[in-house]
């Protein structure tokens, strides 16, 4: 039987490799931005799980939200890339340290 | 009418101060002096009716905390009266005296005001003064005290552009700090033991102070004989005796007219009148008492000597009042407090004449102050002359001897003759080691204070004209309103000892003065026993007077070349003299450069060191230091942030779960 546990070990375990693949990542910006993706649909996984367990139909209503405005963020993060390629020329993440303080 | 007397200098002092823009420069110069004289009169109108009871007259609710009460209210008993006359006579002929005095002063430029701000301090000091001599509470007298502190201060450092009359004020304000420390410790210690500051209850628990110990400085003393010393230490500086004296000379760098007022008849004499007004507590303090007289004693002998050899006209004068505060000192001491107060009273006529005659010579040799440059002016300034001749005759004490012997009747005598010859008298009359100590160096002053009021008059107005000879040819006599308080003060430095003199010292002292002096007539019978004393101690002080006159006039008119020979000889006590008895070198190696190495310390190493070098190494140091670390933390590089990002969720999480989070 597959329990609450097994779900929650599975959105963590998706979360941290999300995490990981954000800051261990050094070549390429669309990976972060698949890795963010990653952490979003974790939590989204923990939404319906919860959901499911405590027979609150809240929280998968919520899983809709998150997913459209996932959808939203990765259309603009994926434009903003696009106009940076062409202004820079590249998306490694190595060359993108314009915030320098 | 108590009230307006107070008030109406006050009056004057802000309309003069403040308003003298709208009411122009001699409004406001005829206001405060119209007021003053207004004071003046009713002054003499108190003082001529005061039916002897002692009156309480309210102003207002002043100061209430705790069990301490003290209520702003006008004390009204003999001493009052007697100072209420004095202050303000002495006040309202000054403001008329610097009408002429102050007109185009050297030291202003043409067109520039500074004849209300004159007046307006003369008249805040005179309401000061009155404040102190009203005060029917120690906090009352305190704030007069301080009071007449300012006004002083103000007043010496008037000349604000010389640099040596700022020194004077500050050196003055300073030096009166100190007695003023001593002054505001009694009163703590009055509260301290008695529970109340104000006069009424102060004054019955002398008997009983004088019987419990206190424990000051880790040491156990009699209360009262604390208490009354530590008052007497506020009235040695105020009153410039002996160690707190070195302000007084000093001060003389203010206006001629300021000397008069400030200097010579009225703030000095607040030391003598708190001692006289505290004298139901001084009356048991027997120790205090020897104190005071050998003080007073040994500060009239003293500023005598340096008197003898001074060559400005005006700190000889300064000298000689030193000299005078310090018999009056010697008079209370021995417990004849009435003598003390009649020779303030008598002094302060002559004392003042003697200032504002002066002010005149300088007036008359634009402001040329050294005696050595007048000479042969008597034909020149006669008004200021013969103010003068009367003046020194008064303080020299010129009188008939004879007539003392007289029980009842009055001697025949100038105002300083009879008033010094009563403390004379008392000091020996009272029979003891003291008395006999202040008695010799009390006729000894009184030879040395008639020499060097001679030498005085005899280098000023007699001889040949020395020093710039276009000065001598332009000397000419004071306006009128100069010449008017003097011919009122000659008036009164005549009149002043032979009209009072059987209400302070003889007859009807005890009815005149009542309740307002306390003496203890168990242990005090000295003011009965002066008038008993052997024929040669009346006839000393007289002797001693003849002889120092004649020795003046022989070193100055006949034998002129004496006084240089003199000197040659007695090089070094010319020295001591001339130089003051080096008081003033003295405190400058003992307190002034100690103070200024410590303040130099903490300038240079406690400011300049700890405070700015923490601040410059904090802004310059630390702080560069820690920007550099954030910045080089902003790499730029996306992974970073996010790793911080991370490692603060996990801390934040970690401190929840520790600490159990909003439970």
């Amino acid at each position: 039987m597959i329990g609450l546990e097994h779900y929650l070990t599975t959105a963590a375990f998706l979360f941290v490799t999300g995490i990981f693949g954000i800051f261990l990542n050094r070549k390429n910006v669309i990976v972060i931005l698949m890795s963010i993706e990653l952490m979003l649909l974790a939590v989204n996984i923990n939404l319906v799980a919860f959901s499911s367990f405590l027979g609150d139909m809240v929280g998968q209503v919520f899983t809709l939200f998150v997913l459209t405005v996932a959808a939203a963020e990765a259309a603009i993060g994926l434009a903003i890339l696009v106009c940076f390629f062409r202004n820079s020329g590249t998306i490694a993440v190595e060359d993108i340290n314009v915030m320098k303080g | 009418m108590e009230t307006i007397i107070l008030f109406a200098p006050l009056l004057g002092a802000l309309i003069a101060g403040f308003g003298h823009k709208v009411i122009g420069e001699r409004g406001a110069m005829n206001v405060s002096t119209g007021l003053l004289f207004l004071a003046a009169g009713l002054s003499w109108v108190v003082f001529l009716t005061y039916d002897g009871q002692m009156q309480q007259i309210p102003v207002l609710r002043w100061v209430e905390s705790g069990s301490l009460s003290a209520d702003w209210a006008i004390r009204l008993d003999r001493l009052t009266t007697i100072m209420l006359v004095v202050v303000t006579t002495v006040s309202s002929l000054v403001h008329l005296y610097s009408y002429g005095y102050m007109d185009n002063d050297p030291q202003w430029k043409e067109g520039e005001s500074y004849k209300p701000r004159f007046f307006a301090y003369l008249s805040f000091f005179t309401f000061s003064m009155l404040m102190l001599v009203t005060s029917d509470n120690l906090l009352q007298m305190f704030f007069g005290w301080e009071g007449v502190g300012v006004a002083s201060y103000l007043l010496i450092g008037f000349y604000y552009r010389k640099p040596s009359a700022n020194a004077a004020a500050i050196k003055a304000f300073v030096v009166n700090r100190v007695g003023d420390f001593g002054f505001a410790l009694g009163i703590f210690g009055l509260f301290y033991m008695v529970d109340s500051i104000q006069f009424s209850d102060v004054f019955t628990q002398g008997h009983h102070l004088s019987t419990i110990k206190m424990d000051f400085l880790y040491m156990e003393v009699s209360a009262i004989e604390l208490l009354t010393f530590l008052l007497f230490v506020g009235a040695m500086g105020k009153s410039a005796q002996l160690f707190l004296h070195t302000w007084l000379p000093d001060a003389m760098e203010g206006p001629t007219p300021v000397s008069a007022l400030i200097h010579a008849a009225t703030m000095v004499t607040a030391g003598v009148f708190l001692v006289v007004r505290m004298s139901p507590l001084f009356e048991y303090a027997p120790g205090t008492l020897m104190f005071v007289t050998v003080v007073g004693a040994t500060t009239a002998f003293v500023a005598a000597t340096i008197g003898l050899v001074q060559n400005d006209i005006k700190r000889v004068i300064a000298y000689s009042t030193m000299s005078q505060l310090g018999y009056m000192f010697a008079a209370a001491g021995v417990g004849v407090y009435q003598a003390a107060m009649f020779h303030l009273f008598t002094h302060a006529a002559f004392k003042a004449m003697l200032f504002l005659g002066a002010g005149s010579v300088i007036h008359a040799m634009h402001h040329e102050q050294d005696m050595r440059n007048y000479g042969g002016l008597r034909k020149k300034i006669p008004v200021t002359f013969w103010a003068m001749m009367i003046g020194t005759l008064a303080i020299t004490g010129v009188g008939v001897p004879a007539t003392i012997m007289k029980l009842g009747e009055v001697p025949i005598g100038f105002a300083g003759f009879l008033s010094k010859d009563a403390i004379i008298e008392s000091t020996f009359a009272a029979g003891t080691e003291v008395g006999q100590f202040a008695f010799v160096l009390l006729v000894a002053a009184a030879l040395m204070t008639a020499f060097y009021s001679w030498r005085l008059m005899f280098l000023t107005f007699y001889g040949t004209p020395r020093g710039d000879k276009h000065t001598h040819e332009h000397a000419h006599e004071s306006p009128r309103t100069m010449l008017i308080p003097l011919v009122v003060l000659m008036v009164g430095s005549v009149l002043a000892g032979m009209v009072f003199y059987s209400d302070f010292f003889g007859h009807d002292v005890a009815e005149f003065f009542g309740a307002s002096v306390y003496t203890n007539h168990e242990t005090n019978t000295v003011l009965h026993d002066a008038h008993y004393v052997p024929a040669w101690v009346i006839w000393s002080p007289f002797v001693a007077m003849i002889v120092g006159s004649l020795t003046a006039y022989w070193f100055y008119i006949r034998r002129p070349g004496i006084p240089a020979v003199l000197a040659g000889q007695f090089d070094f006590i010319y020295r001591l003299f001339l130089n003051k008895w080096y008081f003033d070198e003295v405190y400058d190696v003992v307190f002034v450069r100690g103070a200024k190495w410590l303040g130099h310390f903490l300038w240079k190493r406690g400011d300049g060191r700890v405070i700015d070098g923490t601040i410059n190494g904090v802004a310059m140091g630390i702080i560069p230091l820690l920007t550099r670390l954030a910045g080089r933390a902003q790499s730029g590089y996306l992974f970073h942030y996010a790793l911080g990002m991370v490692l603060g969720i996990v801390a934040l999480i970690t401190w929840m779960s520790i600490s159990g989070g909003a439970n």
